[in-house]
C-alpha cells in the first residue's frame, strides 16, 4: 500500500493534494448553519450533471420533437420521470442554495479583503448559472419556454444601432424557432456546464489559498501554534466532511419531498403554461420567468422606456447584477461579521433583503399601477443598498472584534 | 559564432509582432464559428411572402397568420372603429399618433397615415402582432370601454399581457406604457380585392 502510494506520489501529487485541500486544510472551528450551502451547491451541481447526461440520452433538440420527447421521457422511459423531476427540481434547489450561500457572504462579510476574487468568481458563477437555467427552461419547448425565450432574447434587440442584427444572429432566424432551440441545447449541455465546472474549480482554488471566513469574521491564520497550525482551525477532513454529510442528508430529505410530492411546486418550479406546446401565435395570458430570475425581471419592468427605447430598462437589469461585483470596494466597515457591525448596516441589510424578496414577488405578478409603483420603490431601495454603502458603513459604532473565535 | 548579447529591444519587438499576428489569426479563425450562428440558407428561404384570403373576414374579426415565423394580424375594422382612430380624444392618449416621431420607421411609407393602411383600404388592417417592448403577442381587445383596461379611456385595440402595453386598433402605442413605439406594419399589397400578399410592397 505504502509502496503504491509512493509510486503514485512520484508521478502525481496525490498525497500533497489530499493534505493541502482536505486532511491538512485548516478550517475555522466555529462554522454554523450558514456554512452548509457551499458544499450543498457542489452536490446539486453534480446531481444536475448526472441527471442531465441521462436526460440528454432521450431528449430531441428539435422544435418539432422537443415537447413530445419530454413527454416521452415522462411516460415511456423507465424512471425517466425521476430523472426529469430531479433535474427540474434541482434547478430551483440550485438557486435556493446559491441565494442562501450568497446571503451568508453578506452576513459575515465574506466578500471583504482578502476574499474579493472569491466573491467575483462567485458572481460570475451566479450569472453563468442564470444563463444555464434560462436555456434549460427553453428546451422542453412549452408555451413558457417559447415566450420566455422571446422576451429575454428581445432584450438584446434593444441595444442601440446593432440590436436588430444582433437579435437575428443570436436566434439564427427572424424569430425564436428551431435554430435557437438547437443552439441553446448545445450551450446548455456542453458550453455552460464546462464553464461552470471550471469556475467552481477556480472559486475553490481561490478559497483554499486565503482560507475560509467564519461567523466572527476574523482571520484564524493570525493565531497559529508552534507547529504553524491555526489555533482556531480544525482539518476539513474528517471534521467538516462529516458535518457536511449531515447537511446533505437534511437537504435531501426536503429535496426528495419536493421531487416526489410537489415537483411542479404549484407552478413555481414548473409553470403551468409550460405543459402546453409552444405556439408562436398566442402569448399566454400571464407570463413570468421562473422565481429565481424574477427580482431582475422586476427591475427591467420598473424602468420606463426612454428616448423611444427599451434599452435603459435592460441596462438597469444588467446593473442590478453587475453592481454586486463592486461590493468588496463599497463596504468601508472595519469589521466583517454582522455580529460586530454597526446598526446602520444591519438596517440596510434588512431593507435590502426585503427589497430583493419583494422584487421577486412583484416579478411574478401582473402589471398594474400599484405593482409598478412598488417595483420602482424597491428597485430604488435595491440600488440604494449599494450606492449608499460607502456612507452607511463608515458611520455608526461597531462592536469590538474578539481575537479568537467565539462559541 | 561570436559571443552574443541579448538584445531586449529586439526581443520585445518580436514578442509583440508575434502576438499581433497571432491575434489576427484568432480573429480569422473565429469568423467561421461566429458565422454559423447567422440565419442559414434554409432559414432565409423560409421567409417567403404569405397570401391571405380575406373574402370571409367580417367587421371586427381578426385572423392570425405566420410570416417569417412572426404572428401577423389581419382584421377588418367597422366604420365606427375606423372613425375613432382619427378622433382627437384618442390621439391625445397616444404617444405618437402620426407615426412621425419614434415610430417613423415602424411602417412602409405608404402606410404612414392615421389608419396605417394602404390608401383606399382603410378598413382592413395588417399588423405584425409582436409587442415592440419585449416581443410578446398582444391580445385583441376591440371592445371600447373594457373595465379592466381603464374603462372610458379604452377605445378598443390590443393589450399586451406580459407588461401591460396598450395599442389602439391601428397598432399605435398609448403614452405611458412600457412599449416605446407603434407596432410594425409589414410590407403588403392587394393581389385582388380579397387576397392580400404579406411580405411584398405594392407595385409602384
Amino acid at each position: 500500500m505504502k509502496n503504491k502510494q509512493s509510486w503514485i506520489d512520484q508521478r502525481f501529487p496525490l498525497t500533497k493534494v489530499w493534505n493541502e485541500h482536505l486532511a491538512e486544510y485548516y478550517t475555522p472551528r466555529n462554522f454554523n448553519f450558514w456554512y452548509f450551502f457551499g458544499s450543498l451547491a457542489m452536490l446539486v451541481l453534480v446531481m444536475q450533471l448526472v441527471t442531465g447526461i441521462f436526460l440528454t440520452m432521450h431528449f430531441k433538440p428539435d422544435s418539432a420533437n422537443a415537447f413530445a420527447s419530454v413527454e416521452y421521457i415522462m411516460r415511456d422511459v423507465e424512471w425517466g420521470w425521476l430523472m426529469r423531476y430531479l433535474h427540474s427540481t434541482g434547478a430551483s434547489a440550485f438557486f435556493v442554495v446559491i441565494y442562501l450561500h450568497m446571503y451568508r457572504g453578506l452576513l459575515y462579510g465574506s466578500y471583504k479583503a482578502p476574499r474579493e476574487l472569491i466573491w467575483i468568481l462567485g458572481m460570475v458563477l451566479y450569472i453563468a448559472l442564470m444563463a444555464e437555467a434560462f436555456m434549460g427552461y427553453v428546451l422542453p419547448w412549452g408555451q413558457m419556454s417559447f415566450w420566455g425565450a422571446q422576451v429575454i432574447i428581445s432584450l438584446f434587440g434593444s441595444v442601440p444601432v446593432i440590436g436588430p442584427d444582433l437579435l437575428v444572429w443570436i436566434l439564427g432566424d427572424y424569430a425564436v424557432g428551431d435554430p435557437a432551440l438547437n443552439r441553446f441545447f448545445s450551450l446548455h449541455v456542453v458550453a455552460l456546464p464546462l464553464i461552470l465546472v471550471v469556475l467552481v474549480f477556480l472559486h475553490i482554488v481561490a478559497l483554499h489559498a486565503v482560507g475560509s471566513n467564519n461567523p466572527d469574521g476574523i482571520e484564524i491564520k493570525k493565531n497559529k501554534d508552534k507547529d504553524g497550525i491555526p489555533k482556531d482551525g480544525i482539518p476539513f477532513h474528517p471534521y467538516y466532511s462529516v458535518k457536511d454529510i449531515m447537511g446533505v442528508v437534511a437537504f435531501l430529505m426536503i429535496f426528495c419531498t419536493v421531487v416526489f410530492f410537489a415537483p411542479a411546486m404549484n407552478g413555481y418550479f414548473l409553470e403551468n403554461a409550460n405543459f402546453v406546446l409552444a405556439n408562436p401565435l398566442k402569448t399566454p395570458d400571464h407570463i413570468a420567468p421562473l422565481w429565481y430570475l424574477t427580482p431582475f425581471y422586476s427591475v427591467l419592468r420598473a424602468i420606463p422606456p426612454m428616448f423611444g427605447s427599451q434599452f435603459p430598462g435592460v441596462l438597469g437589469m444588467g446593473a442590478a447584477l453587475v453592481i454586486l461585483v463592486a461590493l468588496p470596494w463599497l463596504d468601508r466597515s472595519p469589521v466583517k461579521s454582522i455580529r460586530y457591525r454597526s446598526a446602520p448596516f444591519k438596517w440596510a441589510l434588512g431593507i435590502f433583503v426585503i427589497s430583493f424578496i419583494m422584487l421577486g414577488w412583484l416579478g411574478m405578478q401582473p402589471v398594474n399601477e400599484l405593482n409598478a409603483f412598488l417595483a420602482r420603490l424597491f428597485t430604488i431601495l435595491y440600488f440604494a443598498f449599494f450606492i449608499l454603502m460607502p456612507w452607511y458603513t463608515s458611520i455608526g459604532k461597531t462592536k469590538p472584534v474578539p481575537e479568537r473565535t467565539t462559541e | 559564432m561570436s559571443e552574443q548579447t541579448i538584445d531586449l529591444k529586439k526581443r520585445r519587438f518580436l514578442t509583440q509582432a508575434t502576438s499581433v499576428v497571432g491575434a489576427v489569426g484568432v480573429g480569422f479563425v473565429a469568423w467561421p464559428f461566429v458565422s454559423t450562428w447567422k440565419p442559414s440558407a434554409r432559414a432565409k428561404a423560409a421567409g417567403a411572402p404569405v397570401d391571405v384570403d380575406i373574402s370571409k373576414l367580417e367587421a371586427g374579426q381578426l385572423v392570425r397568420v405566420l410570416w417569417r415565423k412572426k404572428p401577423v394580424w389581419i382584421f377588418r375594422r367597422g366604420a365606427e372603429a375606423n372613425a375613432v382612430l382619427s378622433s382627437p380624444e384618442l390621439e391625445a392618449l397616444l404617444a405618437d399618433p402620426s407615426s412621425s416621431g419614434n415610430s417613423k420607421s415602424q411602417q412602409p411609407a405608404y402606410a404612414k397615415n392615421t389608419h396605417r393602411t394602404i390608401e383606399g383600404s382603410e378598413e382592413v388592417a395588417v399588423i405584425v402582432g409582436v409587442c415592440t417592448h419585449l416581443g410578446c403577442s398582444p391580445t385583441y381587445r376591440p371592445e371600447p370601454g373594457a373595465a379592466d383596461l381603464g374603462g372610458e379611456s379604452w377605445k378598443g385595440g390590443f393589450y399586451c399581457p406580459c407588461h401591460g402595453s396598450k395599442f389602439d386598433l391601428a397598432g399605435r402605442v398609448y403614452a405611458g406604457v412600457p412599449a416605446p413605439t407603434n407596432l410594425v406594419i409589414p410590407p403588403y399589397h392587394f393581389v385582388s380585392d380579397t387576397l392580400i400578399r404579406i411580405g411584398v410592397d405594392p407595385a409602384a
